[in-house]
């Protein structure tokens, strides 16, 4: 690829990360938060930002990454992702432990919250998978399922569950970053035909 | 051949005559029998804390939670009622105590209580209310603004005799 185009790809991927979170930061909402809730917050937004990077790693398309390393930076980012979540459910327990309650219980009024829990549970069990894959000797490809499957629930929930929520995100940054994790979602599933679990083809 | 008591075509009229005099306002099925009670709302009673004390005004003020409180059955407002209100403000969280605050209902039963902005929280700008004495069954309301720019709330509370 040519060093423009590498670096244009970047910067457009760096641009997607940090612009929801630096608009977040600047949330009226914010001075009528104390710093567990505040952190709480910015630990789910950094997740969701976070979750952008698992497709595009998992489908090899930043430039200059190799695949050694796209493999390790999906496990770095993974394991990132599982902390940030950690923190934003343990935040906001701290800030309302009723309303965690609620929601890690599935009777929340409030209709984003099973999504988010729904999320993290998918979160979790694509860790796990990620973790016992030598342990379980499953086929590659019905890992990869398995894998993906579970990153789908991950996706969408998450995507519903910032979609609904009132909070600090900026309407239109958090609309966009969620937009742009659905479309790299399906792009690296459909890319690596996630769904062709027979035996390899040989290539032509 | 026996003929049915309920056939697909009576049904089907005798059921959209009841839904359109009852969407129109026209049959009150609750009147014959009474006013049903207002039932708690899920999250209702989230960071309720028992015993508010009853002020003129929580904190500084601006916003307003507006009400009424009737008795179930006759649907006779309920004069002397003590309403308890709490929210995430702009001067404090949900769980703090000056976040807290009680009311009584005027002679209509009508309940009026300045306190400050409701800001949203947890994704959802909300307010909590809740009857909690001992004459009527205790009920948890968690009533959500439309927009968050609104400066009035209102709940209304049907109360069953305990």
């Amino acid at each position: 690829m040519i060093p423009a185009r590498r670096i244009l790809t970047w910067l457009a991927v760096a641009v997607a990360v940090v612009v929801p979170v630096a608009l977040a930061a600047t949330s009226p909402l914010l001075q009528w938060r104390d710093p567990v809730y505040i952190a709480a917050g910015f630990a789910g937004i950094g997740a969701m930002a976070l979750l952008l990077l698992q497709p595009l790693l998992a489908g090899g398309v930043l430039p200059g990454m190799r695949p050694i390393q796209n493999r390790r930076w999906h496990r770095r980012v993974g394991v990132l992702i599982i902390l940030a979540t950690a923190v934003h459910v343990a935040g906001l327990w701290m800030t309302s432990p009723p309303d965690v309650v609620d929601a890690l219980l599935f009777r929340s009024p409030t209709p984003f919250s099973v999504w988010g829990v729904l999320a993290m549970w998918a979160l979790l069990g694509a860790a796990l998978l990620a973790g016992l894959r030598r342990r379980l000797r499953w086929r590659w490809r019905i890992w990869r399922l398995a894998h993906t499957s579970l990153a789908i629930v991950v996706v969408t929930g998450s995507v519903v569950h910032a979609l609904r929520i009132e909070g600090t995100m900026e309407t239109w940054s958090k609309a966009v970053l969620c937009g742009l994790v659905l479309a790299a979602t399906a792009r690296t599933m459909i890319a690596l035909r996630i769904w062709a679990v027979g035996p390899v083809q040989p290539k032509e | 051949m026996p003929k049915a008591a309920v056939t697909r075509r009576s049904l089907l009229i005798s059921g959209g005559a009841v839904l359109a005099t009852g969407g129109s306002g026209l049959l009150v099925p609750a009147r014959a029998k009474g006013l049903a009670p207002t039932p708690s709302m899920r999250g209702g009673a989230n960071n309720y804390r028992a015993g508010a004390p009853i002020v003129d005004r929580i904190g500084g003020g601006g916003f307003w939670m507006t009400g009424t409180v009737r008795r179930a059955g006759d649907g006779v407002p309920l004069a002397g009622q003590r309403i308890q209100i709490w929210a995430h403000t702009t001067e404090g969280h949900e769980r703090d105590p000056h976040s807290h605050g009680a009311t009584l209902t005027d002679g209509n039963g009508v309940f009026r209580l300045e306190m400050p902005q409701i800001v949203p929280a947890f994704g959802q700008p909300h307010g909590h209310l809740a009857y909690d004495s001992e004459e009527f069954e205790t009920v948890f309301l968690r009533p959500v603004m439309r927009r968050s720019s609104d400066t009035t709330l209102e709940a209304h509370f049907v109360l069953q005799p305990a």
